[in-house]
């Protein structure tokens, strides 16, 4: 059997996600390896989260934001943007290809786009091959009983 | 400025001392003819046509030139005497000597009983009255126009007789010049405006246009001399009232809102790209907007659908889908151009005797009424052509068509080629965004599609709104519509600014971000990075806190907290944890 990426996408809400909606809608076709992760900004993309992916065995992530200067929360989008290069050299330390992490500027009307994105990506990826962890796990910190309260509420 | 009292063929009259004779026979009504006069300029005196008899009532008298003789005290003035009439008619006589083609002179020379002049017909056309060199000097200010030469070489010339860019191509000496010597010449590098070929030109002050508010004109610096010389200011001269503003400039006002409808509509098309078409090369060839102006009662043209040279066409072609439908520029249609295609040929048939033939790709007559309407203009005897117009070319052909067109289409319909020939084309160019939407859609914090139009939260559930709160969308700004679905959601655009305007309170999403005070270190990390200014440092406590009615949700400062002390509700770490988890599970 051949060798099918996991793909983890972070889309923002306001651009990637609806873009993703609209490529769904127009029924584009393109592969299913990437599961979408809806963030309300890709500023909202926390490095951990990545790491918490590969660790978890994804092969790859894509990071999908508004185009710069068109954030629905102004800057956010600049936020990820400084983010993604030094997670990468995270991933680099790690031994993590760093093709394995992308950030791509989507927009709300480019269905068409997102489609192009998913198709190219995970060809890199199968590419790439199946990521191969060496003798390290990466465990979230045990979050206080309050940190779960919270998140529930 | 003392006034005096004067004479003139008898009637008493009040002047001002040193105003001249001219103007004082004029406001009596008594008729002086002139060729070099002009109000706002000095007089020169250089015609001699306006001769008259100055004496002061005690014998002696001479012949004066009325333009530049000053009123004095007793002046007794006889405009009509024999020793005037001879005067003036020798003078004109020498003018015709001189210059024997000049319309002006003719007109005079009948009314003075001149059959031939004396001393030879010349065929020369300016009689040196300096009116164009005194305009440009003193009206307009742009000295670009002088005397040249001496004695019979005499003349008006430009510098060195070449193209000045002293010439601010105003038409100021072309429209003083009483004998038509002065005209205005296509220079070859001034782009004219296909507006100003076929309606006509704007004034450099005018109304916006006829229902514009408030109803008053505007001065257009581009073109006003003014505001390209300093000079003539003539419209506060003639302004009764003093209205004329030079110094109204545009002004910045802040105000306080509560939402906003984004009403910015669409723009036309330019069709010039379009080769094929000949737009601005063929005056003939006008787009859709053109057509309804000059069709406009109120219009440059009263209504009258006319041809460049004044002519009723003959014959009328209406392209559909100039633009729109179309993979090269848009690929939607703009949806009202069919009906209004209609709407015009109806009006050609109307208001003409003319031949309209519409070529369309598709008919949409979608709307309530609308197949009605197309299928009565089916029988009014217009030609609807299935096939879109490939190209427009000036009939070369046949004798008596020069200027007129020929519009070349395949007849889908019947499979055949043909070549239609019209005198007018109309081109039905797609509605466009706004140059500047997208520009417009960031300063709003809306996004715009890959067509250009404002994009609404959802295209079913709310088409209204977009996915900033507070801003709505009416009209063409969203997507090429017609006028009673602009309406429609024109009022719905109100009534949801209405409803939230009423409601003095906002729904706020349960989605924000809370600092978990006892996990935060103080380190404000978080307060640069929020774009609200929702977090602010309680330096009693020395940790931040976040604002929750400012709070957008976004999750930047969550992602940021090195502490891991801000929650972002609905998405928790925990949350984006077990999702990851799940979905490699």
């Amino acid at each position: 059997m051949s060798f099918e990426p996991k793909i983890i996408g972070f889309l923002c809400n306001w651009c990637s996600y609806t873009g993703a909606d609209l490529a769904g809608t127009a029924r584009m076709k393109y592969p299913p390896n990437v599961i979408s992760i809806r963030v309300m900004c890709s500023g909202r993309v926390d490095p951990s989260f990545v790491l918490d992916a590969f660790s978890k065995g994804a092969d790859g992530v894509l990071v999908c934001g508004c185009h710069p200067g068109d954030c629905h929360y102004v800057e956010g989008n600049y936020k990820c943007m400084r983010r993604i290069p030094l997670t990468l050299k995270i991933l680099e330390s790690f031994g993590i290809d760093k093709g394995r992490l992308r950030l791509e500027w989507v927009s709300a009307s480019e269905g068409a786009r997102f489609q192009e994105v998913i198709k190219e990506f995970t060809e890199q990826i199968r590419a790439l091959g199946p990521l191969q962890l060496k003798e390290w796990t990466f465990e979230p910190p045990k979050e206080s009983e309050h940190m779960i309260e919270m998140g529930r509420a | 400025m003392s006034m005096i009292k004067i004479k003139i063929d008898g009637h008493q009259v009040e002047a001002e001392e040193g105003s001249f004779v001219l103007e004082a026979a004029r406001n009596l009504g008594i008729y002086i003819p002139t060729l070099c006069y002009y109000p706002y300029m000095t007089p020169y005196a250089a015609c001699r046509i306006c001769a008259v008899e100055a004496g002061d009532g005690k014998g002696w008298s001479k012949i004066v030139t009325s333009c530049n003789y000053p009123a004095w005290d007793g002046l007794e003035i006889l405009t009509s005497t024999p020793r005037v009439m001879n005067a003036r008619r020798v003078n004109l006589e020498m003018l015709l000597s001189r210059c024997a083609p000049v319309p002006v002179l003719q007109q005079l020379a009948e009314q003075f009983g001149i059959v031939k002049p004396r001393w030879g017909s010349g065929e020369d056309t300016c009689i040196l009255c300096g009116l164009c060199v005194r305009v440009c000097d003193e009206v307009v200010g742009a000295h670009a126009l002088a005397f040249g030469e001496r004695g019979i070489y005499r003349n008006v010339v430009t510098p060195f007789g070449q193209q000045s860019d002293d010439c601010i191509l105003c038409g100021a000496c072309a429209k003083v010049c009483p004998t038509g010597h002065i005209t205005m010449e296509e220079i070859s590098n001034r782009e004219l405006v296909h507006n100003e070929m076929t309606l006509g030109p704007n004034s450099a002050i005018s109304l916006p246009f006829r229902q514009a508010v408030p109803n008053v004109p505007v001065i257009n610096p581009e073109h006003c001399i003014h505001f390209n010389t300093g000079g003539c200011k003539v419209c506060s001269k003639v302004c009764p009232k003093d209205c004329i503003n030079y110094d109204d400039t545009d002004t910045f006002e802040e105000i306080e809102i509560g939402a906003v409808i984004m009403a910015t509509g669409f723009d036309n098309f330019d069709p010039t790209p379009m080769k094929q078409y000949g737009y601005s090369r063929y005056p003939n060839v006008i787009t859709a907007e053109e057509f309804e102006v000059m069709n406009n009662a109120a219009g440059p043209t009263g209504g009258k659908i006319l041809l460049e040279n004044g002519e009723e066409p003959r014959a009328i072609a209406i392209l559909h889908c100039i633009g729109s439908r179309d993979e090269n520029y848009h690929k939607y249609c703009s949806r009202v151009c069919c009906m209004y295609a209609f709407k015009f040929s109806h009006l050609v048939k109307e208001k003409t005797s003319a031949e309209v033939y519409q070529l369309y790709i598709d008919i949409r007559s979608f709307g309530k009424g609308y197949e009605e309407f197309y299928q009565r203009i089916l029988h009014e005897d217009v030609n609807v052509i299935r096939g879109k117009g490939a190209e427009i070319v000036p009939s070369g052909y046949a004798r008596g068509s020069e200027g007129h067109l020929l519009v070349r289409c395949e007849d889908t319909l019947i499979g055949k080629w043909r070549e239609i020939p019209v005198d007018m084309v109309i081109l039905c160019t797609a509605l466009e965004a706004r140059k500047d939407a997208k520009e417009t859609g960031r300063k709003f914090n809306i996004s715009t599609g890959a067509d250009g139009w404002f994009i609404e939260a959802h295209p079913k559930l709310a088409p209204v709104s977009t996915t900033t709160d507070g801003i709505y969308l009416a009209g063409a700004c969203q997507g090429a519509k017609d006028i009673p679905d602009t309406v429609a959601q024109g009022g719905a655009a109100a009534s949801h600014a209405m409803k939230l305007l009423c409601q003095g309170e906002i729904l706020m999403d349960a989605a924000c971000a809370t600092v978990m005070e006892e996990y935060c270190s103080g380190c404000r990390i978080c307060n640069d990075l929020c774009s609200y200014n929702a977090i602010e440092f309680l330096e009693d406590k020395k940790v931040s806190s976040i604002n929750s009615a400012m709070c957008k949700a976004c999750g930047t400062c969550v992602a940021a907290c090195p502490s891991g002390a801000i929650v972002g509700k609905h998405f928790t770490d925990q949350q984006i944890f077990a999702q990851i988890e799940g979905m490699l599970s």
